[in-house]
């Protein structure tokens, strides 16, 4: 096996000094920079048609990314729903995420929406029904509501931040929980800023005669 | 070649006996031209790539999609070309888009046509490769209910699409197909779908498509930021050790002439990936080639030691990079693409530049300052880099033993029909060692001549993509090389060349073997040749002869010009069964995930890494 090409051997070879991580970022001797996972909080807007679930969420798969939870539902628009994506990634990998999405053809719009943002799950939990009265002034410090009765389950729903989901299924735990039904985040941006829909903003610009199909700043 | 041939009558009007010939079917009618009304959605299809400037059309007929032939029974303007399996109708959809620039397109019924077509869509996904596709699908009232070749299309060929359409009315049928051929071709390139249920294209529309136009959420940036722009020429102005690196995106964005302009005006070294094969003359003494697992080991030195890589129409496959630990960590990255997802996805852009290449590389040629060429001024450390990449031409320059000439080596099989074939030659290939030794072998002057399975890696993509290669150019040259393992892949479709009258010269360097995995056998499995040879394979020659093409022997390293020749001048498809030594393997070779600079230049090398 001794057939092939002449020339120096690997050893002789001159050599680049840098070095890039798994990343492929370049390393900054000084400075190792490695990038650990972070939430983010991804809000969509797609055309509401069918198959745009599973294009979504085929691409999460595909691509390995860690996704946290999904929800999806109608706007104002019937042509558009919102999905809010929760995923948990190093820094490169929220920034493909992103770019990958608004890749798909159906997809209208994405953004991250910053950490401060309203976020709200649901919870069901259907606990047994021996304690009313401890059960419900457990709901109670959580704002909870009783949503269904039986003399052997109870059936409690909430509202609330994630932190405030966790506590409260910590503190049902007593009651021997049946069931616990929870929807992923829904998410929007506090104070003014909205969503935007970029297929209107394509509208508006060759309204204003001008092409839409330049660079974006994204 | 003869004419193309126009439509042909649906497969199931013919009896079974029926000579198939290559003369023009006539067809009944009145000979009108285009029609501007429709009847059906089937129909409204037609007209839909007729509208878009579709030509030619290549598949398989069968039951869920006969609606849709039966319209192109009538078509003044589509040629349609029945291939023998539908992944031969990809592949040749695929290779016609590569060499025509515009989108080919395959046909396919539902189910098993549907998912044939799957790997050629796959393949021309990763290669970013203008294919539309269009599948039959069993009638609405029957999706869901495991009909008989029902397959949930949509869903199979999402991955591996720009979008998949899911037709689902007769009315909107004809823009959907219209918007799905404007897909493929707008932005960065690549395939798509519309699945064709069978009561959609049988209903009544009188919905006349329009002009092709793609979906208003897709909106692709052509000019780069302009300040990013300045600030990426400053980069590269100030390199001492600059490269190019020119990906296929350069060839999809006809940017070759930019490019070439670009690299000369600034005596920047050109390096290419593989698919970015011919965009740049590999002839010009700027050029080194192409870079990655088995490019030229002076392209390799130049990518693992500059300072500033300029690297356009690329997504810095893992094939390219190497371990991306190692890949030109010297370098600030200049990254040209179309596609914004490109950038920083493998490798860390230090200056991206999202737009059309054409059109950056036009406002990067602006924005640099006055060309050293024009003042005669190099700076001293570029010289030195460009008198450092001509030494590494002399020191790793390609060559391959030849003792005693024999038994024939496969790069000399390459390298001499390079010099009998026309400058403007395609080359299409399978994939294997084969594929290797033509892309280092053949010197490649000019874009949309070189077509390959790269990303997919595909075997069997070689004798069909020489088929849509020659359909889509056919006063040019078309020459296939293919291995033993991977001809007989898609060896059927040579049927194809033959009833079309194909001026096509296959090569099968038949070393009785799928050679690239025994050459990784032999590297890094000690030897233990699982499943990779082939002795009991067919002579390809008699082969040949059998569908009706010419058929060639080749052994004898004295005989290489003569049989060439012989086989070129035929016209038709010709098929030369070239014997190889079986022995002979790639390199330069940088193992998989290795370092580009410690590319192995011999077996005994690759075992030292």
């Amino acid at each position: 096996m001794t057939q092939g090409m002449d020339g120096p051997h690997p050893e002789e070879r001159m050599r680049p000094t840098g070095r890039r991580n798994s990343q492929g970022i370049r390393i900054d001797p000084e400075a190792e920079a490695t990038h650990q996972p972070r939430k983010a909080v991804l809000s969509t807007l797609v055309n509401h048609e069918p198959g745009v679930l599973a294009e979504v969420s085929g691409l999460f798969s595909r691509r390995q990314f860690n996704i946290e939870s999904l929800t999806v539902g109608a706007t104002d628009d019937p042509e558009v729903a919102r999905m809010t994506i929760v995923i948990e990634e190093p820094e490169p990998g929220i920034d493909q995420a992103k770019k990958q999405l608004e890749k798909l053809v159906p997809v209208i719009s994405v953004e991250e929406l910053e950490p401060e943002a309203v976020q709200r799950e649901l919870i069901l939990v259907k606990v047994d029904g021996e304690n009313p009265d401890d059960v419900n002034a457990v709901a109670d410090m959580y704002d909870g509501n009783v949503v269904d009765a039986s003399p052997e389950t109870i059936t409690i729903e909430i509202t609330g931040s994630h932190q405030k989901i966790e506590a409260a299924v910590e503190a049902f735990d007593q009651f021997d929980v049946q069931e616990v039904v929870r929807t992923g985040a829904a998410a929007v941006e506090r104070g003014a800023d909205v969503l935007e829909d970029t297929r209107r903003k394509a509208e508006t610009i060759s309204e204003a005669g001008e092409t839409p199909q330049t660079a974006t700043d994204d | 070649m003869s004419e193309q041939t126009p439509v042909s009558p649906p497969e199931g009007e013919r009896t079974d006996t029926e000579e198939q010939t290559a003369e023009t079917t006539d067809l009944p009618g009145d000979g009108t031209t285009t029609k501007d009304t429709v009847s059906t959605g089937a129909e409204s299809v037609v007209a839909a790539l007729e509208q878009a400037g579709a030509e030619t059309l290549f598949g398989v007929q069968g039951g869920a999609i006969m609606p849709v032939y039966d319209a192109l029974y009538d078509s003044e303007e589509l040629t349609h070309v029945t291939m023998a399996h539908e992944q031969g109708a990809s592949h040749a959809a695929d290779a016609y888009g590569i060499v025509s620039g515009k989108p080919g397109v395959c046909l396919a019924t539902s189910g098993p046509g549907a998912t044939n077509l799957v790997t050629g869509l796959a393949d021309a996904s990763m290669d970013s490769d203008p294919v539309i596709a269009l599948t039959g699908q069993v009638p609405t009232n029957f999706v869901g209910n495991d009909a008989f070749q029902e397959t949930d299309t949509v869903g199979v060929t999402q991955p591996v699409t720009k979008h998949s359409y899911f037709a689902a009315d007769a009315d909107t049928v004809g823009t959907e197909v219209g918007e799905a051929f404007a897909l493929a071709d707008e932005g960065r390139q690549g395939p798509t779908l519309v699945d064709l249920p069978k009561d959609v294209t049988q209903g009544e529309t009188d919905a006349f498509p329009g002009e092709p136009e793609t979906p208003d959420t897709y909106n692709p940036p052509t000019e780069a930021d302009a300040e990013a722009v300045d600030a990426a020429a400053g980069a590269l102005a100030d390199a001492e050790r600059p490269v190019i690196l020119a990906g296929g995106g350069v060839i999809k964005a006809d940017a070759s002439d930019e490019l070439r302009q670009f690299a000369t005006d600034y005596e920047i070294p050109v390096v290419t990936t593989m698919p970015g094969i011919g965009s740049f003359p590999e002839d010009h003494e700027l050029s080194l080639e192409w870079a990655g697992m088995h490019g030229t080991g002076y392209a390799n030195m130049a990518i693992t030691n500059t300072d500033c890589m300029l690297a356009v129409g690329t997504r810095f496959d893992d094939r390219l990079t190497g371990g991306v630990e190692t890949f030109a960590p010297d370098a600030d990255i200049v990254h040209v693409d179309i596609d914004p997802a490109e950038i920083s996805k493998n490798v860390e852009a230090d200056y991206p530049l999202i737009g059309d290449a054409k059109q950056v590389l036009r406002q990067l040629d602006d924005a640099m300052p006055v060309a050293y060429e024009a003042t005669d001024s190099s700076p001293e450390a570029y010289v030195e880099w460009r008198e450092q990449c001509q030494t590494w031409k002399d020191e790793y320059a390609m060559t391959y033993d030849t003792p005693d000439d024999e038994p024939l080596k496969p790069q000399y099989v390459v390298e001499r029909f390079s010099e009998l074939a026309e400058d403007d030659a395609i080359v299409t290939t399978g994939v294997g060692q084969h594929q290797m030794w033509a892309s280092q072998f053949w010197t490649f002057t000019e874009p949309r001549t070189w077509v390959s399975s790269h990303g997919l890696g595909t075997m069997g993509y070689g004798v069909p993509s020489a088929i849509g290669a020659k359909i889509a150019a056919p006063d040019q040259e078309v020459v296939c090389f293919d291995g033993d393992g991977s001809f007989l892949m898609t060896v059927q479709e040579l049927s194809v060349a033959v009833r079309e009258d194909l001026d096509i010269t296959y090569v099968v360097l038949n070393n009785e073997a799928v050679g690239m995995v025994r050459q990784w056998q032999d590297g890094f499995y000690e030897g233990r040749r699982m499943a990779s040879e082939y002795p009991w394979i067919p002579q390809f020659d008699m082969l040949a002869e059998a569908f009706g093409a010419r058929g060639f022997r080749l052994e004898d390293p004295e005989e290489v010009d003569e049989v060439i020749e012989k086989a070129r001048n035929y016209d038709g498809p010709a098929v030369i069964d070239a014997i190889i030594d079986p022995a002979e393997n790639v390199y330069p070779m940088v193992p998989s995930g290795g370092d580009n600079g410690l590319f192995a230049l011999n077996g005994d090398q690759l075992g030292d890494l």
